[in-house]
């Protein structure tokens, strides 16, 4: 379980492309109370109104961040449940210009590590697709810890202790996952001796030899012999 | 009073499934020539029932019906009439229609094509389709019935606007096709085991329904793939989705079918496993509907919705699958075994090709439906996403491509590697040739790819290679190749066309993969940037109004070295109903390779987010799959598989009789 965010500062972002803004243009009756209550929800965790846009540094108290994280937790399953509601996966190509690290090899790096997590909004599409905001958190939370010198493997590593092994889509070796990864091998070998085996036997059942005909095989061979005799 | 019309038509059709069902098989049974003869007018009745539900619903749908809960659900007065016509199959209830519809008209082809069948044996397969119909037909009418009523409402809700597009319009029509064409072959390998005896004959039937079922089902996938390539917008063309791969699984066991009908056609050998592949590629097609149909797979929850639908749905899997299965294990044990074979023969060949297809179907079915399992037993969640499959699924499927110019060569029985390593010379110089002007021409990217185009390469050549052999291209005048070419069993240039497709394919995936291009910048309007040896200059956003959308249109001039290539409008637009935005890719095609370019957000200082792509070579992902169904389509066109070709049938069976040693 995870303890809390490690700095005291998260990139937290403002509200700037949110999704149902574009619908303000025409309100409509239902679209008004879904937009209110998303009003509401973004006013709970202190993200409207929006002054402006883009990122910032904000500094965040370690009870709160915990809190935050063991919501998360609960949030996971909650968006899980409404993604199919939910606006935000808007198809589209996710990596912003603003998010691209300077350094070429590191933003290679970062983009890979990408293809290897699972957006916990958008079902099915790994993070480096996916444009929702917590695709983006994680995309950001990436270059972070790359930028701070950690390896692929620990960063793949401190996501997964925080958002648990669902993110990761290239699932580990291990005891519950170890069917799934050897059944390939162990198919493959199954059909190969199971073939050397039945061969090996027919060989030996037959000498060889196939089994001789039955007597209308016998007959029909005469004639088709005498016909073409003919 | 019409949609009152097409729901009494459905039960009618019910009732005659029944009757198409059980008077045959009892006439079998009781050798009654009469029963057996129900068969075929019930199968006919049965198709314009089911034809007349289909017209009714989507009548219902053009005319924007919304007493009609489906139609109120799916549809909008503001949508164009093919959407409306296309929003028919665009949901649960009318999609579980259609392919009831192909169920009846396939079962119809073969009441009308299949008169040089045995008759016990058309009766049985009848009988079977007929029940198959039943449990499905029994499911729409009790628990998805799309001709329920509701209190008529002014205005429908709309279908997904990502799902507005022409491609996917018609691609469920030709995946059901394809999903419920392999019934056929599954009514056959069921009535083979009824009946107890399969031979040559049963596997020449069998073939060319398997073959267009399998048709239908590769240009449903390739479409399908398209669709995602170019409008969700952002370049990638498969994602290993498990709605994805529950296509892709019957694919696969559809093509191990049709390979192994092959051997059991000429030489009476793989009968049982060719009988358990029928059985295996339909079960997968009906798994694939109803994990598709149901949400089981993107969420467990969409399950629970309907409780009734969930049990439902397992039921017929169950009686179907769990039927079929425990008869094969009953009855195959009784068929005799066919022809022996070398280990390098063309039969140990198509072994091989049965072998790593299954076992990459099954890698495909595990890794789809491991984490639903491990979820249900123990209640850890893990995804299983493209680095799983990407990890076991290409390292099974290299084996079999760099083997598959090969088969084709090998004969009969007991073939000489040798000699054909030999006559394949060409093909591996070819590949050589192919891996050095690819390491030549572009050094970054992985080290792998231009192996992978060179093993595309190597089966591309090779199929050439084995088709120049046949008509002795260079032995022979060019008459004597043009009178072998014509002589040619169309099926052989079938296979030619098909095996070089893949070769296409091959080179569109490596291609792309290994060598894609992208960027993503900020623009302003009268900003322009290079990008893969072009120049776009961003002129500006522009509002626009469509049918059912209003869009932001992005006009880019796009120039190479100075000289205007074309110009791109990409575009986001925001559908009225339901109110969701799309993002619509622009793409300049050059020489087989895309130059896509996608619009983004609007930033806050009025620049706007702009991605470009650049996909070498991908347009023969989808070209490689148009070739592999035209061979598919010149194979089904030959004539010894043309339904009622009498004369070759004959000798066909009289090649058996001697064959059989």
């Amino acid at each position: 379980m995870a303890t809390g965010l490690p700095t005291t500062l998260r990139l937290c972002r403002r509200p700037r492309s949110c999704p149902r803004r574009a619908e303000e243009a025409r309100p409509r009756a239902w679209l008004d109370l879904a937009e209110a209550r998303h009003r509401r929800r973004l006013a709970r965790q202190g993200r409207w109104p929006a002054v402006g846009g883009g990122w910032r540094w904000r500094p965040i108290d370690p009870s709160r961040a915990q809190r935050n994280c063991l919501r998360r937790r609960g949030a996971v399953v909650a968006i899980l449940a409404c993604a199919v509601l939910t606006l935000a996966c808007r198809p589209a190509g996710a990596v912003e210009p603003g998010e691209v690290l300077a350094d070429p090899a590191l933003e290679a790096r970062a983009r890979h590590i990408s293809q290897e997590l699972r957006c916990l909004v958008c079902q099915n599409q790994s993070i480096d697709d996916s444009n929702a905001e917590l695709a983006r958190d994680l995309r950001l939370l990436v270059r972070e810890r790359l930028a701070q010198g950690d390896s692929d493997a620990a960063v793949l590593a401190f996501i997964e202790a925080r958002y648990g092994e669902f993110v990761l889509l290239r699932p580990r070796l291990a005891p519950h996952t170890l069917l799934l990864w050897l059944t390939p091998l162990l198919l493959l070998a199954g059909a190969v001796s199971a073939l050397l085996r039945r061969s090996r036997r027919r060989l030996a059942t037959a000498g060889g030899q196939a089994a001789p005909l039955s007597r209308a095989e016998q007959r029909r061979l005469e004639e088709l012999l005498k016909r073409s005799a003919r | 009073m019409i949609v009152e019309l097409g729901h009494f038509a459905l039960v009618l059709a019910l009732a005659t499934a029944l009757v198409q069902m059980l008077l045959p098989a009892w006439g079998v049974q009781a050798r009654d020539r009469q029963l057996m003869a129900v068969a075929e007018p019930a199968a006919l009745a049965q198709l314009s029932l089911v034809l007349f539900a289909f017209l009714a619903l989507m009548h219902a749908y053009v005319t924007s019906d919304f007493s009609v809960e489906t139609v109120w659900a799916n549809s909008h007065t503001a949508k164009p009439l093919v959407y409306k016509i296309a929003g028919v199959w665009g949901n649960h209830e009318g999609s579980m229609l259609l392919w009831v519809l192909i169920l009846a008209l396939f079962g119809a082809a073969v009441a009308l094509f299949g008169t040089n069948l045995p008759a016990r044996l058309r009766a049985n397969v009848l009988a079977v389709q007929a029940a198959i119909a039943v449990t499905f037909l029994l499911f729409i009418v009790l628990a998805s019935n799309p001709f329920l009523r509701i209190p008529p409402q002014s205005e429908g809700r709309g279908l997904n606007p990502i799902l507005q597009d022409p491609a996917l319009a018609f691609h469920p029509p030709l995946l059901y096709a394809g999903y419920v064409g392999l019934s056929i072959a599954f009514s056959f390998a069921v009535a083979a085991l009824i009946e107890g005896r399969t031979d040559a004959a049963w596997a020449r039937w069998v073939r060319p329904w398997t073959l267009a079922a399998w048709i239908c089902l590769t240009l449903g996938i390739a479409m399908g793939s398209w669709w995602a390539y170019y409008e969700l917008g952002w370049g990638g063309w498969w994602f290993w989705d498990p709605v994805e791969n529950a296509s892709f699984m019957p694919w696969l066991a559809a093509t191990a079918l049709l390979h192994s009908a092959l051997v059991m056609e000429k030489r009476e050998a793989l009968k049982v496993w060719t009988i358990l592949l029928a059985i295996l590629a339909f079960s997968l097609s009906l798994m694939g509907t109803f994990l598709v149909r149901s949400g089981v797979l993107t969420s467990v929850h969409a399950f629970a919705v309907d409780p009734r639908r969930g049990i439902f749905i397992l039921t017929i899997l169950v009686v179907l699958i769990g039927g079929a299965l425990a008869l094969y294990a009953w009855r195959a044990p009784r068929l005799q075994p066919g022809g022996l074979f070398a280990p390098i023969s063309r039969e140990g060949a198509l072994v091989l090709n049965n072998v790593l297809l299954t076992t990459g179907c099954a890698t495909v079915g595990v890794g789809t439906l491991y984490p639903l399992v491990l979820e249900a037993l123990t209640g850890a969640k893990i995804s299983v996403g493209p680095p799983y499959f990407n990890l076991t699924f290409g390292p099974l499927m290299l084996p079999l491509l760099a083997a598959m110019p090969f088969g084709p060569f090998l004969a009969w029985k007991r073939g000489d590697l040798a000699g054909v390593a030999q006559r394949l010379l060409a093909a591996a110089l070819a590949a050589l040739v192919a891996l050095v002007i690819a390491y030549a021409l572009v050094w970054r990217g992985p080290w792998l790819a231009p192996f992978g185009i060179a093993l595309a390469v190597w089966i591309i050549a090779g199929a050439v290679c084995e088709w120049a052999a046949r008509v002795q291209l260079l032995a022979a005048g060019a008459d004597r190749v043009w009178r072998r070419a014509r002589g040619l069993p169309r099926s052989a240039h079938g296979t030619t066309l098909a095996h070089l497709g893949i070769g296409l394919t091959l080179v569109g995936i490596v291609a792309t993969s290994a060598w894609q291009s992208e960027r993503v910048l900020a623009m302003r309007a009268g900003d322009s940037t290079e990008f893969s040896g072009y120049t776009l200059a961003f002129r500006g956003v522009a509002p626009a109004q469509g049918p059912n959308y209003q869009e932001q249109v992005a006009l880019f001039a796009v120039t190479r070295s100075g000289s205007p290539v074309t110009e791109l409008s990409p575009a986001k637009r925001l559908y009225d109903a339901p109110r969701q935005p799309t993002t619509e890719a622009a793409i300049h095609v050059a020489f087989l390779s895309d130059l896509y370019v996608v619009l983004g957000d609007e930033l806050k200082d009025g620049s706007f987010v702009v991605r470009l792509y650049f996909n070498p070579l991908v347009r023969l992902i989808w070209i490689g799959a148009v070739v592999m169904a035209l061979g598919g389509a010149l194979s089904l066109s030959d004539r010894r598989l043309r339904v009622g070709a009498p004369r070759r049938a004959r000798g066909a069976q009289a090649a058996h009789a001697l064959s059989t040693e």
